[in-house]
C-alpha cells in the first residue's frame, strides 16, 4: 500500500489536519511527521503574548498519525471500505514545549485492535529525538458498508 | 464455577470502568453495562478483554454483540467454559 493514498484517506482538512508524512506504518504500529506551520490558528490565543502548541493539539496529532493512520492501514488491509472514527480515551504526559514552526515525528505501537477498538501506546519526538510527550490513546474505528 | 462465584469475578472485572457506581451497589444478572452502570462501549471491549484473561476463553465478534448485561455476560462466559 502506498503511504500517500493513506493521508488521503483521513477525514481531516485544513486547519485541523496534523499529518503530513508517514514514514513508516505495519500491522503494529505508524511512525510520521508533521510540521507546525507559524500562522497556525491557535498560536493567536495559546499563549496571548507567547505561542505555544497547546497540549491538546499534540494529543491530536499523535492521534491522527499514531492512530487513525494506523486504523485505516489495518481496516484496508481487511476490506476496502470508509470507516467512522471516534476517540474513546487519552492518557498523556507532556515534557517539552512545541514552539511554533516545529517539525514533531510521532511513533505508535500498537496495544491491541480487537471489536472495533484500537488501542496504542503514542510517542512524539523533536528534531532532536528528545522526548515531548507520550501517553496510551484508544478510538473506535468502524467500517461503513 | 457456581454462578455465585462467575458473578463475583464478573464484578471484579467491571469495577474499574463502572462510571455509576450506585449501579456497581446493585449488581446482580438483572445489570446492564451500559445503562446500570454507564460503561462506555469502548471500555466494554476492555470488559470482554479482562473476562478472555480470567476465564481464559476466546470472545467472537457477534459474543461481543450480544454482551450487554450480566446476564448475556453470563451464559456466553458458561457456554465458551462448557465448549473447553
Amino acid at each position: 500500500m502506498n503511504f500517500n493514498s493513506i493521508i488521503s484517506q483521513l477525514p481531516y482538512s485544513q486547519p485541523f489536519l496534523f499529518v503530513d508524512e508517514i514514514l513508516q506504518i505495519d500491522e503494529n504500529g505508524a511512525t510520521g511527521t508533521y510540521r507546525f506551520p507559524k500562522d497556525s490558528f491557535f498560536y493567536k490565543g495559546h499563549f496571548k503574548d507567547y505561542p505555544v502548541t497547546p497540549g491538546v493539539i499534540l494529543t491530536e496529532c499523535m492521534a491522527q498519525i499514531g492512530l487513525v493512520c494506523l486504523g485505516i492501514f489495518l481496516i484496508s488491509a481487511e476490506e476496502n471500505k470508509k470507516m467512522k472514527i471516534g476517540l474513546s480515551s487519552t492518557e498523556v504526559d507532556f515534557y517539552k514545549p512545541v514552539f511554533p514552526g516545529e517539525t514533531v515525528k510521532v511513533l505508535s505501537t500498537k496495544i491491541y485492535f480487537r471489536f472495533n477498538k484500537l488501542k496504542c501506546k503514542v510517542e512524539m519526538f523533536d528534531a532532536e529525538e528528545n522526548l515531548i510527550c507520550r501517553g496510551i490513546i484508544a478510538g473506535m474505528l468502524k467500517t461503513e458498508l | 464455577m457456581s454462578d455465585k462465584e462467575l458473578l463475583e469475578k464478573l464484578k471484579n472485572i467491571v469495577t474499574p470502568y463502572v462510571q455509576d457506581k450506585e449501579g456497581l451497589e446493585n449488581f446482580d444478572e438483572n445489570t446492564d453495562f451500559l445503562n446500570d452502570l454507564k460503561i462506555n462501549s469502548a471500555n466494554l471491549v476492555d470488559v470482554v478483554l479482562d473476562v478472555e484473561d480470567e476465564f481464559n476463553i476466546e470472545i467472537d465478534n457477534d459474543s461481543m454483540n450480544d454482551m450487554l448485561s450480566v446476564l448475556d455476560a453470563k451464559k456466553i462466559i458458561q457456554l465458551k467454559l462448557a465448549g473447553k
